[in-house]
């Protein structure tokens, strides 16, 4: 890894000194998406994380054009800068909306599934910390089972997470890829893939979040790791429907070699009063998924 | 970009410190072993997973690496992840 380290974008886009929190999951992505997809680039973001990371007026802590819209309308605003840029010419811009999972896998998702059906050409990356963090730990459809948040804190969260890439894959859209901060150069390396493709592009970016996951700062890395090592997350992508592992995952997948699930979690206390039952179904979940993953891989 | 474009009523400008000096939010400090140092020891650049792994982007590139403490955070990423064990991070208040 450390040879290909020599090759990534010098630049800084994100400005040190910005609002995001110690050992933020999102920030360290976000530093590496920004490199990966340089100038000619025009953000879109709805009310989330990212938000606060960008600051307030007057003044920004990155240096890429944004746009600010309301939650619903991430996508939307991005079909809007879209067909802007296309009226006035400027066809190289890259046009890039960012949105937590209560932005996607909740209320963007109609905006999404509409531009994606229009084949609108864009990124679009969800960044899934797995709950509303930023408004302070409620649940989304992205929190898996078993996890305390403030809208379930005494029987946790009874519903398994929802299949936002599964969604996305039915919409046949031209490049579906999963990464992840514990990798930053696969996370770099994917961003700049997904600037090249035309078509309407989505990519899912699995973000710890220290205060909402309830580890210690220092450890965003280790846990984010261990989501791929135990399979929770999984390092794909898909370009015109053909699936491949990559990075860590791929050798998982050759070696079979997967860490059980209690590894992962048992150094988050958002999982402190997960049950036996509930323990033993998400890991039935996370192997379900990863079989489905095997195959789609072998065919 | 340091234009201001008459279109837009409410645009802002890009700044280092948009939230002031958040070295202040920091309770403990990353201090580099330059005896343990990859880039240090083997006098060319190496290494520099810090500077990969640093969510705020303070760690510069260099012989020797620096952190700039006006704006590093202390979350301790660096000190968790440096290969040499070369990072350590101190108590601010001591």
């Amino acid at each position: 890894m450390p040879e290909n380290l020599f090759k990534i974008n010098k630049e800084e886009y994100m400005l040190p000194g910005n609002r995001s929190c110690q050992g933020c999951g999102l920030s360290l992505s976000y530093r590496y998406a920004l490199k990966a997809l340089r100038e000619n680039t025009i953000l879109t973001l709805p009310a989330c994380c990212l938000t606060v990371l960008h600051g307030l007026y007057p003044t920004t802590s990155v240096t890429i054009p944004c746009l600010n819209c309301t939650f619903a309308s991430t996508a939307a605003s991005a079909a809007g800068l879209v067909a802007g840029l296309n009226a006035t010419g400027k066809t190289d811009t890259t046009v890039v909306a960012f949105a937590g999972d209560g932005g996607t896998f909740d209320m963007g998702i109609q905006a999404l599934s509409g531009a994606a059906e229009r084949g609108t050409d864009f990124i679009f990356v969800c960044y899934d910390n797995e709950g509303y963090m930023n408004t302070g730990t409620q649940r989304s459809s992205a929190t898996p089972m078993g996890a305390i948040t403030t809208t379930t804190p005494i029987l946790t969260k009874e519903q398994h997470k929802k299949d936002m890439l599964k969604i996305m894959e039915a919409h046949d859209i031209a490049y579906i890829a999963t990464t992840s901060p514990a990798y930053p150069i696969d996370l770099y390396d994917k961003f700049v893939k997904a600037k090249r493709i035309k078509g309407t592009r989505y990519m899912q970016i699995c973000v710890p979040c220290p205060p909402g996951w309830g580890y210690p700062p220092r450890d965003t890395v280790k846990i984010a790791r261990l989501a791929i090592e135990t399979g929770v997350f999984v390092l794909f992508e898909m370009e015109n429907g053909k699936f491949r592992f990559t990075g860590r995952s791929k050798s998982l997948a050759e070696k079979g070699n997967r860490l059980p699930l209690i590894n992962y979690i048992e150094r988050q206390d958002r999982f402190k009063k997960i049950s036996e039952e509930q323990l033993s179904l998400l890991q039935k979940f996370t192997d379900n998924k990863w079989n489905e993953y095997l195959k789609k891989a072998e065919g | 970009m340091e234009k201001k474009d008459k279109n837009i009523s409410a645009m802002s400008t890009p700044a280092i410190g948009e939230a002031g000096f958040t070295g202040d939010w920091r309770d403990m400090r990353p201090v580099i072993n330059h005896g343990k140092c990859i880039p240090s020891v083997k006098n060319k650049p190496a290494c520099y997973l810090c500077w990969l792994y640093c969510p705020e982007g303070v760690i510069k590139t260099g012989i020797p690496v620096e952190i700039d403490l006006n704006y590093c955070k202390g979350c301790g990423i660096c000190a968790e992840e440096c290969p040499a064990k070369a990072i350590t991070m101190v108590s601010e208040g001591g």
